[in-house]
This record gives structure tokens, sequence and C-alpha cells, in this order.
């Protein structure tokens, strides 16, 4: 499935995410990229420690802090919507990159709607798994729906009460 | 003044002396501006397909439009009550022009419109920012309009002025990007008096701004309270919270219930049910350990914001130096010779902190009129009045009534007359017929029973305003559902619209309190069908006055003499 960026620009991508019931050994994972769940991830570290083809995704009911100690050598995160209606994604990514200073791509994955990429942008999330049949421009034009904020979050940590004292 | 379409098409109006409230500047047009032209696109969107019925769903609930049993409804916010007579005329034009010609008064002091077409709705909210208003966050599953006393910065009793700190929530809540998919609605409401107006122990998160010994302002913080079907008292999570902390303890109470809040059943997703299942001690701790992560961060207000946000509610120009007995005298003179005004005197009117100056209540609740209902007319009515005798500036009342808040003793006879004559003058604040009702069965599609004709039945059944009087403070509270947004649960009364096959019936609680001293009403016993509520009603009132002691009033009583003269008279044999 395509990407979109934060700033609204189509990007091929090449991680395939690994569903949370498949167990495959790790030396039994294809060729390409991989994301695969943080349970899984955590169980055969030790296997994977030197693989760069392999990061991790999070459910909505996992916890950001068991990502806590992998952000340095993960090239991405990515974090599920179940549904859109499911909001606990918006914290998990604002604790990652916030309190575990995530450098690296943290996307959002499955049902997540075109009208919260905006919000989602704000928590940090720089990346969006999208349908084939998505309308990009549309899409771009709903990242921009805003250009200024009251409050503090990953793409702007400065509330606007301090920046409006400047 | 239609089809405004974006951010630069905002239009700056000259002010009048509306410089008593939050007046925004440029960026909050911008934001608000942006938000008119996101949700006008999002609409467009939508009646093009391009947005499924279920993801338009939350977008158009925190613009405040629902879609209800006759027509779409459109919540519009009124932050902590506070509006300008600029405001309300042009809520008179955006009722007659889009609606039909009436509005309505909510519990959580906001307005409604019971008509607006959907296709209008982006030209009605740009309408909107022209004056400084939107429909914001008035339902969908995020933080709400923060809500407060309705005398704040007049009243007596007051400790601490709790508008400016309103004003910093609103903004802090407004478009917050982390919680607007929260397990479920989010109220937050702040009193800063002796006496509890704001009913913080109702609310999701209730905050009572105290001093500590050393004289330095901060919050009591309660969570967990709320009414609904699992009605719950809050619990005091800090004693005293300094006030530059607040953004960041919200924010860490926030993420906790956002993580942590139940998502499987929407009728045990408030936070009150997560306070409960963790104990209120646990839950605490767990915002503790978070807050510890957040309270060193950007949020952390700087005095010079709190000073800020202050000077947006400075004092009126008051006449300064009356003398409040003198200035009263020949007011009550006039009691003698006119008791229809010296009732409205003792009831409508409230003290005010300034000597001279006394703050007026129009009562919404005129038998025959759905309580909290304004017509167009009479909002351009209240809009003079309060540029006449109240320097421009009007409240709602989560009792669904408006106030005046700042008039000069000397002018209360020549404004009850023009009250009187506009239909606000029923002299019944605080009475049994000042009654707080949801617009129910006649409007609501989540309503069980109608709620309004109850009210009108009540209100016709104690006609006679000595007998209300000599009853004395007592509230009454209906709801036409379990949802309970006319506060049945906090009412002394409290009624309950319950549907039993098809039929409506009402179910009948008695000893609720919203004050600091909270309490639940416990119910009375099997529900009445409608043609009986009125001859119910009059029996409780009955063994009330029949029982109490001197100048008891109806909670008192009760207390003291428990449910069961009450069950008796009203269940007894005939």
């Amino acid at each position: 499935m395509p990407k979109l960026s934060k700033n609204g620009e189509l990007l091929a991508d090449n991680w395939q995410v690994l569903a949370k019931d498949a167990t495959p050994a790790a030396n039994e994972l294809g060729a390409g990229n991989w994301l695969v769940h943080i349970n899984w991830y955590l169980q055969n570290q030790e296997a994977l420690a030197d693989a760069s083809n392999v990061s991790v995704w999070l459910d909505s009911d996992d916890e950001a802090t068991s990502v806590a100690d992998l952000v340095n050598r993960l090239p991405v995160i990515g974090v599920n919507f179940p549904v859109f209606t499911d909001g606990r994604g918006f914290s998990i990514g604002r604790t990652i990159r916030e309190r575990y200073k995530f450098a690296g791509e943290l996307r959002a994955i499955g049902n997540f709607m075109q009208d919260q990429l905006f919000y989602l942008k704000r928590c940090g999330f720089d990346a969006f798994v999208i349908s084939d049949a998505a309308n990009v421009e549309s899409m771009a034009q709903s990242l921009r729906d805003f250009s200024d904020f009251y409050q503090a979050a990953v793409d702007q940590p400065l509330p606007l009460f301090r920046r409006r004292a400047q | 003044m239609t089809g405004i379409t974006g951010p630069d098409s905002v239009i700056f109006t000259a002010r009048g002396n509306e410089l008593f409230m939050y007046v925004y500047d440029e960026y909050d047009h911008k934001i608000i501006g942006e938000r008119v032209a996101q949700f006008r696109r999002q609409t467009e969107r939508y009646l093009a397909g391009e947005i499924p019925p279920e993801q338009f769903l939350p977008l158009r609930l925190q613009n405040g439009l629902y879609v209800q049993r006759l027509a779409p409804m459109l919540r519009i916010a009124v932050p902590y009550g506070m509006l300008n007579s600029r405001q309300l005329r042009k809520l008179a034009h955006i009722t007659r022009y889009y609606d039909k010609g009436y509005c309505h008064v909510t519990t959580r002091q906001n307005i409604q419109l019971n008509w607006p077409q959907l296709d209008e709705v982006p030209d009605i909210l740009a309408e909107l920012a022209e004056v400084e208003m939107h429909a914001v966050q008035t339902s969908g599953n995020c933080i709400r309009n923060v809500t407060t006393d309705q005398f704040a910065g007049v009243a007596p009793d007051e400790i601490i002025d709790p508008r400016p700190y309103c004003e910093i929530i609103r903004q802090w809540s407004t478009f917050h990007p982390e919680f607007a998919f929260l397990p479920r609605k989010f109220k937050i409401a702040v009193a800063g008096t002796l006496s509890d107006r704001a009913a913080i122990f109702f609310h999701d998160i209730g905050l009572q701004l105290v001093k500590n010994s050393a004289g330095e302002i901060g919050f009591k913080v309660l969570v967990g309270g709320g009414l609904g079907r699992t009605p719950v008292i809050g619990s005091v999570i800090r004693e005293f919270l300094p006030e530059q902390d607040i953004l960041t303890y919200l924010e860490a109470i926030l993420r906790i219930y956002n993580l942590h809040g139940r998502r499987d059943n929407k009728f045990k997703a408030r936070i009150k049910i997560l306070v409960r299942a963790l104990g209120p001690s646990v839950f605490a701790e767990m915002v503790e350990q978070e807050w510890q992560n957040l309270r060193e961060s950007a949020s952390y207000l700087p005095k010079e914001e709190i000073e800020r946000a202050r000077s947006f509610f400075p004092e009126h120009a008051y006449e300064r130096g009356l003398d409040d007995v003198d200035t009263m005298a020949p007011v009550n003179a006039l009691r003698g010779e006119n008791r229809e005004f010296g009732n409205w005197l003792s009831h409508n009117v409230q003290p005010h902190k300034v000597p001279g100056y006394r703050a007026v209540t129009l009562s919404l609740k005129f038998t025959g009129v759905p309580p909290g209902d304004l017509t167009d007319r009479q909002l351009e009515i209240i809009a003079d009045l309060a540029d006449r005798y109240s320097f421009g500036e009007v409240r709602t009342t989560h009792n669904q009534n408006m106030v005046l808040a700042d008039v000069p003793a000397a002018q209360l006879f020549n404004l009850w007359q023009e009250l009187r004559q506009a239909g606000f003058a029923t002299a019944n604040i605080g009475t049994l017929t000042d009654i707080i009702c949801c617009p129910g069965g006649d409007f609501c599609s989540l309503a069980n029973a109608k709620s309004i004709p109850i009210a009108e039945a009540i209100q016709r059944e104690f006609d006679d305003l000595d007998y209300l009087y000599d009853l004395g403070h007592i509230e009454l509270n209906i709801s036409g559902c379990m949802n309970a947004c006319g506060h049945h649960h906090i009412g002394n009364i409290g009624i309950l619209g319950v549907d039993k096959k098809g039929e409506e019936f009402y179910q009948v609680q008695l000893g609720g309190n919203s004050g600091y001293n909270a309490a639940l009403g416990e119910v009375l016993g099997p529900s009445f069908s409608r043609e009986d509520m009125p001859k119910i009603i009059r029996k409780i009132i009955n063994v009330y006055v029949e029982n109490r002691e001197g100048e008891e009033d109806f909670l008192n009583t009760f207390t003291r003499i428990g449910m069961e003269p009450f069950k008796e008279r009203v269940y007894a044999k005939a």
C-alpha cells in the first residue's frame, strides 16, 4: 500500500506488516522489510539484533514504554488504529516522540481516517499508510487544515501562550 | 452575511464596551476561521459522498451538530457562560435567518438551535466566527466547553475569579490533537467560590480554586464525578495543585484516561468508571507518575500568562463609593406599594461584591414556554437591556436562565418594568417552578419520554407564587432519559422519564444536592404516568410542609425525616 508523508507527498513503501498472530521463527522472515508486532520482536530480540530489515508496530492496547529501550535501533515504528474512534494511538505516538525521543519514522497504520491526519501529524506521526484508492490531493489539504494551534505537541513544542509572549 | 469561506475573510468589527471578556487576537481569529473552512470542506465532501456517514459523525459532533428526531440540532458554545450584546444580536439573527426564530439555553450554559439545515451549518459557523463564537467541541468524545459559576467575578463569596483559568483551559483543550478521540465525552467545571454553583462534584474533572496557607492560588482537583446512567460524586485526587501546573496536570489526567478508559462499552467509558475500577488513590498515583514526565514541559504556565488571561476580565467602570443601604432604601421602599416588584427583588436579584450593585437573574421559566427557550426578539431585547443596564454583558446559567450581572441598584425598578414587559420577570428563581429540564422526547432522539410537558404541568399545578415562596428553595430537575441532561440525580426532587413497553412513565428521586455537600437523589419507588405527575409532586410537597420545622428547606427536612414518610403518602392505597 502507498504511504503518505506528513508533507502530503505520496511515497513508495517497502515495509510489510507481519500480523500479530503470525509467529514465524526469526530466521523464517522472508526478504524485504518487515514491521513485526512488538511482542514478537521482544521475544526474538537476540536473533534480530543486527537485522536492519526488521522493525516494530504497536497495537492500540500496547504500552509506549515497550519501545523505550529500542528507539535508537529501530528505523520505523508503526502504531495501529484498529478503528478510527480508538484514540489511544495519539497518546502512544506522542509519548514515543516526546518521552523516548524516537527520531525515526513514526507511521500510522490501520483504520485511521483522513480527517485525523492533522492531529496525527501533531502527535508526531510523519508517515501514514493509506489505501490505493485514497485521494492524495484531498488528504494533503487535510494535513494543512490549520496553520497554527493553541497547545504544545510534537510539531510545535511551544504552546501558543509562549509564542504570543515573544 | 454568508458565504465566508476562509480565514482571510474573517471580519474584524469595531468593538463597543465589551472589554470585560476574552477578546480574540489574530491567532484566535485565524484558528477559528480555519476551523470553519475545514468543516465547510468536510461537509462538502460528505454531501458529495466522499466521507462515509460513520466517519462524518465525529466530525459533525465536534462542530456541535447532532442529527435529532426532527432535524439537525446545532449546539453553540458559550465559553463559561459569557456573552456580550453583539453576540446576542448575532444569535438573534441566526435563529431568525437559519432557524425557526427561537433557541434554547442548555444545562451546560450553551445555546442550541433546533432546526438548522445541514448544508447551511458552515455558514452559521462563519457568522458566529465574526463575533468570536463557535460550536467547537460542544459534543463528541472530546473535551467539552468548560463551565463555571454564573456569578463569576461579581459574587460576594468569591475567593478567586475562575474565568481567566476557564479561558486558559478553553484554549488548551481547543483542537487538542491527543484528546479528540477519547473513550467518551469529557467535561470540566471550575468554581472559585465558597458555595459551589458550578456542580464541580459532578464533572469528569471538577476544579475548585483555593488558596493555601501561604496565600498561593491553586486548585483542589476532583475526578470521576458525573450524572448519566451511573451517577457518581467526584473524588478528590489532589488537595492543592499550584495554579501554574494546571495544564500539565490536566494533560496527565487526560492521557491516563485516553489510554486506560474502557472502549468496549460506551456506557462504561466515562472516566468515572475507570476511577471507580482502579480506586481513586491508584488513579491519582498513575496521574502523579505521568505528570512527573510533563510538569516541567513548555505547557507549565508562566505567571505572565495567568496575568494576561486575568487582564481580559477587569472590573467594570463601577460607580465607586456608593452606600449599599442608602442606594437600596428607595428601591426597598417600593416593595410596600408593589408586591410583584418586591417578590422579584427577593427572588431574582442576587448580591454583588460592589456596594450599590446587584446581579439580576432573568427567568426563562415562564409557564407555557419550554424551560430555557428564547425567541430571536427576546435575544435582542436582552442585548438592549444588557447595553443599558449591565455594561453590555450577559451570562447563561446551568439552571437555564440568564443573568445581567452588574446592574446599578438604583436602576432595579426600571429594569424590572422592562423585564416584565419582555416576559423575564417571573419571580420564581430558586423555587419549585424554576425547573431544569432537558429538551426531552419533543426534540431529542435519545429520550425515552417527553420532559417539557411535565415541567409545564408542574408549573401549572403550582401557580400560586405566595405558596411557592412559602415552600422556599427547592430544585426540581427533569431528564427525559437516563443520560441525565436535566440533572435529575442532583435535583432536590428529580424526575426521570422512562419507557415501559412503549409508554412514557416517570420515576421520582428525592434528596439530590448539587453543592459542595453533594448528594445523589434516592429513588422513591415505582414510576408514575404523565397525568399523575402533578399530583404526585403535590403529595411530596405536602409531606414536606407538614413535617418541616421552622424555616427548614426541603432538602433539610428530607435529610431529617428520610424517604419513608414520602413513600407512605405517595403510594398509600386510596
